[in-house]
């Protein structure tokens, strides 16, 4: 056996992903005092939270003063379809102001309002204007304000220690391929530099993933080749647990034409704006989709919807705003109804709504995107527009007030997309990036307490180090296996076709049948070249993440037999009041993916009593509902 | 349908390498990324390269195409003839790594040197007021996404790796703008450092990073230029840093610029002849202790040469685009060295410390 060269460190706390959730994590746990990596797939601030755009949802109420935590919780809720983690939820509404706040200790610039205070603009599913947001480009304000914030913690260092390093590093590109474990408890990650190829080991017995999600397995995606669900299969290969797998978000307007940028999201605040969705016959057809929970706060004519923008008031929203699924759902039937674009997609259309000067201000960095990348001029053209997969709103269940990793490991904690339980069914558009910062502060306060209060340091054994070294180099001593690249085009086309938008029993048990053909081929996959920057090789050791965590996916769409949120079944398409109690939980026993039925935590009596009795009907089941009647009348006497 | 088109792309490592010829398909509105990764799902599986968005949001896929720091992201195939190879290399200012991916570390080494933001210690989270308008100028140089391509493009460590030690260079200059007109920021002096410690003496202001930055931030016209201006006029004339004050929102009042072709503001004084030197504007010590002392400031000095530029009045970036064997000299080829001290207006940040 020839000598492979391992780097070795020692740190307290390690972060993997350096997104806004692993930033805050990483940020939290170095101000606890800890030693603290955090490791990047990518460079340093190119994570993908840059590309989030709308905003970022707190309450803080600047905009319009009736905004609360208990709204912003009431509307977390409604858009998740009642199938979130109620404590998760509970939490973000209150916590996302002084997230935001603390931003601008850090540096950060929103727009603002007249009165100096952050401008909030609205956005689909939330009731009043909530997300605090930067023109269109929010995301990048927020990691980037988190790099900063990092660095002036260096700088501390740095005065303090003499070296910018002493406390909080950051690896960038480097890629964990392992975690290792001592018996249930977490001793390391193991991984290499995309740089040299060379292995690296960390020791540390907190280990925080915050690596986003797993967009990369489907054909039409937003997601970039990051979105591997690494961060999904390192928990469960760890003895985690994965939770509402089967919930992906689509996000309804991404780009369908022309095709290189087929992919690219179309921000909602076009449609918060004003624009609107047509079909090829000209008609403005979301009227004809409002679902009948929502006939209260949505508009059934053109006349009130448009006034709607001017007078929020006394006007009922749009349809355009409606949550993200039911206007993805909308635009797929107008499609199959064939009054799609030739490309398969709707229009958008801003250009005959507002002037061309407004439309520049408001949206400019959509407009230089369109410009620039396809040579469409938003202000003058529609846009042709289809569902995309966008978010994940399944991953690792973690305990709500700590982010500490459920099942049989301990000292794994999970913030950002890469976590579930906080969005239920369906995501609000910006309820992410503020969920990022809630939860990735916790996760990295609860592990740096974890470390502390452990008494001794959990031991790397060196055969599961060895072992590490063996599956990543494996793919470069093969030769006779396929390209990793056709692989991922398979993986993708089995997902995209079979696990879609729209999903059948059928499809579903044909899919699963693939993905375990996949999975053989997946094992044998050899990668040309060497370990220096070799991205056929790295694809090819992210594709077993991505092939297990499909599995998850594919096996909770077809256990769950009712369509909600992000998940829509053909052959079930109402929703289910009996599936709301359930959670699909994934494990790993062995390879195999094991999946199992668990009962959704039941929301505490003063949180359920935020909403009507008339809403909750929609969504609890006989029995839930006399439950809510009893506490009522408790609380009438 | 597409079309197979040919391709020229550097392959190698910090060994050496060479250009290498593909002939790839391209089909109707694609981008160069987009050729990169097909090649990479057939004949160069190892081919590297950075990207993430694909949608010019990160500024991941800097590179070289036909000679001109782009991001291929967002380089259009349809920019090119049908015919024409394009040809592809790594950004040069950096060391390769591997085929089109740099060593970049040199930028987070002068983004960790950069002294961040410094809150204001009466103010409680939440307390914070500003006014749009305060903002926007500032929020103009946070639109920078970190492609690096005006640390790439800028002629002071474009092939001058011995200045990199002290030069932070313009995406770090928008920084310390940025800071400077943030309207809470606490440090005072973010003009006096960038001049002291990130060598923005070494600007001459070519404009060269502008014209790349793909956010169309006007790096030169709207952070460095008021930086320099101000650097000298706060320092010592309590008159003119009042005027630059009340002049925030506006244009402040500038001097002129090495070429003779700059335009607009920036030449306010080329009327009469001669430029007005900036902030350690030349070797002459007795003269540069006056335009520091602030003395003199307005002093004229004579007509730089202008640089060597192409047709369209540009600086030839690279030698892909130039016909001579290396990158051209900004202080025009027809200049030797040392120059006359009294045309130079360009000063080294340390000329000052002892020399041993
Ligand atoms: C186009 C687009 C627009 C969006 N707009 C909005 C919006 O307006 N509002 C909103 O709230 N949300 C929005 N979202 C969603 C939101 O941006 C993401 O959910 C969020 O940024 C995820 O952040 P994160 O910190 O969890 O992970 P990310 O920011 O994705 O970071 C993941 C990190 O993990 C690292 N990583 C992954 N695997 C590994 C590994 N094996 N080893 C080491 N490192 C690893 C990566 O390198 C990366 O640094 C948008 C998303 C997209 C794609
Ligand atoms: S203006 Fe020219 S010299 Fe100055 S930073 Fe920009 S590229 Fe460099
Ligand atoms: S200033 Fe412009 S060119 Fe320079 S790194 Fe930022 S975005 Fe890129
Ligand atoms: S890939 Fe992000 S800028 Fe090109």
């Amino acid at each position: 056996m020839t000598e492979t060269r391992i780097e070795r460190h020692h740190y307290d706390v390690v972060v993997i992903g350096a997104g806004g959730a692993g930033l805050r994590a990483a940020i939290e746990a170095r101000l606890a005092g800890k030693k603290t990596a955090i490791i990047s797939k990518s460079l340093f601030g190119k994570a993908h939270t840059v590309m989030a755009e709308g905003g970022a949802a707190a309450a803080m109420g600047n905009v319009n003063p009736r905004d609360n935590w208990q709204v912003h919780f009431r509307d977390t809720m409604r858009g998740g379809k009642f199938l979130n983690n109620f404590r998760m939820a509970e939490l973000h509404a209150k916590e996302a102001p002084q997230r935001i706040w603390e931003l601008e200790t850090y540096g950060a610039l929103f727009d603002r309002t007249k009165d100096g205070k952050i401008s909030q603009r609205n956005f689909g599913g939330h009731e009043y204007p909530r997300l605090a947001h930067v023109g269109d480009r929010t995301g990048l304000e927020l990691i980037r304000t988190l790099q900063q914030k990092i660095v002036s913690l260096q700088q501390e260092d740095k005065r303090e220690h003499g070296d910018y390093e002493a406390r909080l590093k950051v690896f960038a590109e480097t890629t964990i391929t392992e975690l290792l474990l001592d018996g249930d408890r977490v001793a390391g990650a193991f991984g290499y530099y995309r740089e040299s190829g060379e292995f690296i080991l960390f020791e540390a017995p907190a280990v925080v993933l915050a690596t986003g999600g797993v967009g990369r397995s489907y054909k039409v995606t937003s997601n970039s080749w990051e979105y591997t669900g690494d961060g999904h299969a390192l928990a469960l290969r760890a003895g985690a647990t994965l939770i509402n797998m089967e919930f992906l978000q689509f996000h309804p307007t991404g780009m369908v034409w022309p095709p290189s940028v087929k992919g690219i999201l179309v921000t909602e605040s076009v449609r918060g704006d004003g624009g609107v969705l047509k079909n090829s016959e000209g008609k403005r057809f979301m009227f004809d989709y409002v679902p009948d929970v929502f006939r209260k706060q949505y508009a059934d004519n053109e006349a009130e919807a448009d006034r709607w923008y001017k007078d929020p008031d006394n006007n009922r929203r749009p349809p355009e705003l409606l949550p993200r699924d039911e206007v993805a759902r909308a635009i797929n039937s107008e499609v199959k109804a064939g009054r799609g674009t030739p490309a398969g997609g709707v229009y958008l259309d801003i250009a005959s709504r507002l002037p061309a000067e407004e439309i520049r201000r408001r949206l400019p960095s959509m407009y230089h995107q369109f410009k620039e990348l396809a040579d469409v001029d938003i202000t003058k053209e529609p846009m042709e527009v289809g569902p995309t997969c966008h978010y994940v709103m399944g991953g690792v269940e973690v305990d709500p007030d700590s982010g500490a990793a459920y099942g049989t490991v301990r000292g794994l904690f999970a913030a950002g997309e890469v976590s579930g339980g906080m969005h239920g069914s369906n995501r609000l558009g910006g309820n992410s990036l503020s969920d990022l910062l809630v939860f990735g502060k916790r996760a990295g306060g609860h592990a740096a307490s974890y470390a502390d209060q452990l008494t001794a340091r959990p031991k790397v054994s060196v055969a599961a180090v060895e072992a590490a070294v063996e599956t990543a180099l494996a793919p470069l001593q093969r030769d006779t296996g396929e390209s990793p690249y056709t692989l991922q085009q398979d993986l993708q086309a089995v997902m995209g076709d079979l696990v879609g938008i729209i999903r059948r029993e059928g499809e579903l048990v044909d899919a699963l049948a693939r993905l375990a053909e996949l999975r053989e081929r997946v094992a044998k996959v050899s990668a040309a070249g060497g370990r220096r920057y070799n991205p056929g090789w790295h694809l090819a050791l992210d594709l077993r993440n991505m092939l297990v965590v499909s599995e998850c996916t594919a096996k909770a769409a077809l256990e769950r037999q009712e369509s909600r949120g992000g998940h829509t079944r053909e052959d079930h398409p109402a929703m289910d009041a009996k599936w709301r109690r359930v959670n699909l939980v994934c494990s790993l026993d062995g390879e195999t993916v094991r999946l199992t039925q668990k009962p959704l935590p039941k929301m505490r009596p003063e949180l359920i009593q935020l909403f009507d009795r008339a809403e909750l009907a929609k969504y609890l089941t006989d029995e839930e509902l006399a439950e809510f009647d009893a506490l009522t009348e408790e609380a009438g006497n | 349908m597409g079309t197979k088109r040919p391709f020229r792309i550097w392959r190698g490592d910090e060994t050496g390498g060479d250009l290498q010829d593909y002939t790839v398909e391209v089909n109707e509105g694609e981008v160069v990324l987009d050729v990169i990764h097909r090649l990479q799902a057939t004949d160069a599986p190892d081919l590297a390269c950075r990207w993430n968005c694909k949608a010019g949001k990160c500024g991941s896929c800097s590179m070289e195409i036909n000679g001109k720091p782009r991001l291929s992201c967002m380089t259009r195939m349809s920019t090119f003839e049908e015919t024409e190879t394009v040809t592809v290399t790594p950004l040069r200012t950096f060391p390769v790594i591997r085929d089109l991916v740099t060593d970049v570390s040199f930028n987070y080494e002068k983004a960790r040197e950069t002294p961040a933001f410094a809150p204001p210690a009466d103010l409680a989270p939440g307390e914070y007021r500003m006014q749009q308008v305060d903002v926007e100028r500032s929020q103009e140089f946070r639109k920078c996404i970190e492609c690096f391509l005006c640390q790439n493009v800028c002629h002071v460590i474009r092939d001058h790796e011995e200045n990199k030690p002290a030069f932070s260079g313009p995406r770090f200059f928008i920084r310390a703008s940025e800071l400077d007109m943030h309207p809470l920021d606490a440090k005072p002096d973010r003009k006096e450092y960038a001049q002291a410690e990130m060598g923005l003496g070494f600007c001459n202001i070519t404009k060269c990073c502008t014209e790349v930055c793909p956010e169309h931030i006007k790096i030169t016209d709207n952070g460095i230029i008021p930086m320099k201006e101000r650097v000298v006029d706060r320092r010592y004339d309590p008159l003119v840093w009042l005027g630059s004050k009340i002049f925030r929102r506006g244009q402040v009042p500038q001097t002129s610029v090495t070429s003779g072709h700059s335009s607009g503001a920036a030449t306010a004084s080329a009327a009469h002849g001669g430029v007005h030197s900036h902030a350690g504007g030349s070797h002459d010590t007795a003269a540069e202790r006056q335009a520091q002392q602030g003395v003199n400031w307005h002093r004229e000095v004579p007509h730089p040469t202008a640089p060597a530029v192409d047709a369209n009045g540009k600086l030839p970036l690279t030698e892909l685009t130039f016909d001579k064997p290396a990158a051209p000299s900004p202080f025009g080829d027809d200049v030797t060295f040392p120059l006359p001290p009294e045309h130079l207006n360009f000063a080294h940040p340390q000329q000052d410390e002892p020399k041993h």
